[in-house]
């Protein structure tokens, strides 16, 4: 009797340097539909304005073709603000995936624990302190909101260094959400403070932004939020494999041979820098985050938050905020209102049907 | 050697302590402002107060320092007294009914609705003061409960710890959202709001105080009627099932104190991070985990609370002061990062 490997069970993998995928027909199917979907929603974005411009046209002009006029309308006033979009949700979307994968937490997102509220309020001090107007809001304000979002991350990390209750030194998980939750109320409660302490006028354009708005996005944001995002892809997908280990806990991470701190601190310093550039260049943009990981869990049916559907799902998120903030409401929103409009229900929906399930079983 | 009764008697007297602290700090509340008072003229002020036969808040004028404690610092220290016993009891519950160390009333969305209902009301209907906007406020935390505990809970009334504060973090962004964009679309909204939206105890009507003493009150009387059952439930749904604890009974009896409290100091003060967050951990350190003992404590430490932090709210900012809301934060969150720090947290 000879002896047989029965391959056809084993699942075809991708390999790329040290990345490794394991790929399965469905998930490839349902990743690409949300590709199609992200991309639908991003020339959408683009036909909408104040002057609309038919679906095929956008498409026409994206691939070489159209008139002049078309072509400055597309190109160069709403390509930026659609891309930013694009960038700003999918740098989200994996900034959320990677803190919820490590801290083992679906609630650990960086607007959960402060990252987003340290960007934020580092932007409303140079709002109110500088009048809102000149050098200091155009520049200041991203600049500020970037160290802002960093110094918060970095308190955070370095506050809950200290010993495990299994006696090595080091990060747990639990204790830098807590940290990260008791920063975000203190840095909220500041902003709330600093608002009592403006002008109205200078309070209302820092609701504005505090709420996420696409409307002054241009060439000048999308560059450092592009640079931002590729630096987040290049870590995540490179820690894949550290992030399905740090899935199974300490412990088991460990015996696989992986050093554990120093893997959590960068792929949480890369979670940081996306947050982080994301809210400098458009304001804190709500729930996406939070939410996106968790919608893409779901589709995707993963046992933990994927990283390419978390992105992928982030960017349909905020595109699909833009384009509904300017064609189905009558004021022009800022986006983040919208994510969060509809992200919130969507995620109470989510958890209603996850009940049903999981008591009809 | 510490046998049950030893651990009864420090309890009870951990307990005489803190109250103790709590009424001398009351004290310190009526004294120290911007024109600080001696310890004589806020007896005197009081003692003429407390025995004036139409009550405390409605006595013919008196002299500026008995106008002072009687316009201004009496019903400003009852109205952080209660709301501070009342979010410090309500934390407690949280903390309890979700099993969550992480749970208070902002993360369950009852200060989002609260929130939100203030700012609509205050738009719709030009509202400007807190006596105006408070029936929606506290309408809106009830609502908010509801739907955060009823969503968690759909499906044979088995509320996760999880799904409950996911649906808690759902409905508070949504509500902000909406918050957010009615604030927006009118100025004098926003310049209302952001008043409420930092929490203070300063400037409110006494009307206010007596407008929410009522839930206040209610809401701590279910909170000690549920606090044996709590007990029961925190060995887990299906011990407590198995000792006859009905479970869906217990838990609307929780949610009902929760919204009362969180929802009628919110709606008075307007919401305060924190205080629910921290003081049950600090209760916990003395009692353990009875909530017949923890409850009470986290009242009186609650109070203790609310009032240090407005009290330094007062001094460290003259000639004007740093709202109790802000103050609280900022006295709270290095404190709580210090506590998370030092002590391996006690799990649910």
């Amino acid at each position: 009797m000879t002896l047989s490997l029965k391959t056809e069970s084993v699942r075809p993998a991708l390999r790329v340097g040290p990345v490794s995928l394991v790929l399965r027909p469905i998930m490839v199917l349902v990743v690409a539909a949300l590709a199609a979907a992200m991309l639908l929603l991003f020339c959408l974005d683009i036909a909408t304005g104040e002057s609309h411009i038919p679906l095929g046209r956008v498409i026409d002009v994206l691939t070489g073709g159209g008139t002049r006029a078309q072509r400055f309308i597309v190109l160069d006033s709403r390509l930026p603000r659609a891309l930013t979009a694009l960038v700003v949700g999918a740098a989200l979307g994996l900034a959320g995936a990677i803190t919820q994968s490590i801290l083992h937490n679906p609630l650990a997102a960086p607007d959960m624990l402060g990252i987003t509220a340290g960007a934020s309020f580092g932007a409303v001090t140079v709002l109110v302190i500088g009048g809102g107007s000149g050098l200091a809001a155009t520049l200041g304000g991203p600049l500020a909101a970037l160290a802002g979002g960093l110094l918060t991350a970095a308190a955070i990390y370095l506050l809950a260094w200290g010993r495990s209750p299994t006696g090595d030194r080091g990060v747990t998980g639990m204790r830098l959400v807590l940290i990260g939750v008791g920063m975000n109320a203190l840095l909220l409660s500041g902003i709330s403070w600093l608002l009592t302490r403006a002008s109205l006028q200078d309070a209302q354009r820092a609701q504005l932004w505090l709420n996420g708005s696409l409307n002054n996005a241009d060439r000048s944001g999308l560059l450092p939020a592009a640079f931002a995002l590729a630096v987040v892809v290049v870590v995540a997908l490179g820690s894949a494999r550290t992030l399905a280990a740090l899935r199974l806990g300490a412990d088991t991470t460990r015996s696989l041979g992986v050093r554990i701190q120093t893997q959590q601190a960068i792929l949480i310093g890369a979670a940081v820098v996306g947050s982080s550039v994301a809210t400098a260049v458009v304001g804190p943009v709500s729930f996406v985050a939070l939410a996106a990981p968790q919608i893409a869990r779901r589709v995707l049916r993963t046992p933990g938050e994927p990283l390419i559907g978390s992105a992928l799902i982030g960017a349909i998120l905020v595109v699909g905020a833009d384009v509904a903030s300017r064609s189905v409401f009558p004021a022009d929103l800022p986006v983040g209102i919208v994510t969060a409009a509809f992200g919130g229900p969507f995620l109470l929906y989510l958890l209603v049907r996850m009940n049903r399930k999981a008591t009809l079983s | 050697m510490t046998t049950l009764g030893t651990v009864r008697r420090r309890r009870l007297s951990g307990l005489v302590v803190l109250t103790a602290l709590l009424l001398l700090t009351v004290l310190a509340s009526i004294a120290i402002g911007t024109r600080s008072l001696s310890p004589g003229t806020v007896y005197d002020a009081v003692h003429n107060a407390v025995t004036c036969p139409g009550g405390p808040f409605s006595c013919p004028a008196g002299s500026t320092a008995e106008e002072i404690v009687r316009g201004l610092r009496l019903p400003r220290t009852a109205l952080a007294l209660v709301t501070g016993l009342a979010l410090g009891i309500a934390g407690a519950l949280i903390q309890g009914y979700t099993r969550n160390p992480l749970a208070d009333a902002g993360l369950l969305g009852l200060n989002a609705g609260a929130a939100f209902l203030a700012a609509l009301s205050i738009y719709l209907f030009g509202f400007t003061s807190p006596e105006q906007y408070i029936w929606f406020a506290f309408a809106g935390a009830l609502i908010a409960g509801l739907v955060v505990f009823g969503a968690s809970a759909v499906g044979g009334g088995k509320a996760s710890p999880l799904s409950l504060v996911l649906a808690g973090a759902a409905v508070t962004a949504f509500l902000q959202a909406m918050t957010n964009a009615v604030v927006l679309l009118d100025p004098t909204a926003l310049d209302t709001y952001r008043f409420w939206v930092v929490g203070s105890v300063a400037g409110r009507d006494a009307a206010v105080l007596w407008q929410v003493l009522p839930f206040l009150a209610f809401g701590v009387l279910l909170a000690l009627v549920a606090s044996p059952g709590l007990n029961l439930l925190s060995l887990g749904d299906e011990v407590a099932r198995g000792l006859g604890v009905n479970i869906g009974r217990s838990r609307a009896l929780g949610l009902a104190a929760i919204v009362l409290l969180s929802g009628a100091a919110t709606a008075a003060v307007g919401p305060i991070a924190f205080l629910g967050l921290v003081v049950p951990h600090l209760a916990r350190v003395i009692t353990g985990p009875d909530y017949r003992w923890l409850i009470p404590y986290s009242g009186v430490i609650g109070g203790l609370l609310l009032l240090v932090a407005d009290i330094i709210g007062r001094v460290v900012a003259r000639p004007g002061e740093l709202q109790v809301g802000v103050m609280l934060a900022a006295v709270g969150a290095p404190f709580f990062i210090a506590f998370v720090r030092r002590r391996k947290l006690v799990s649910l």
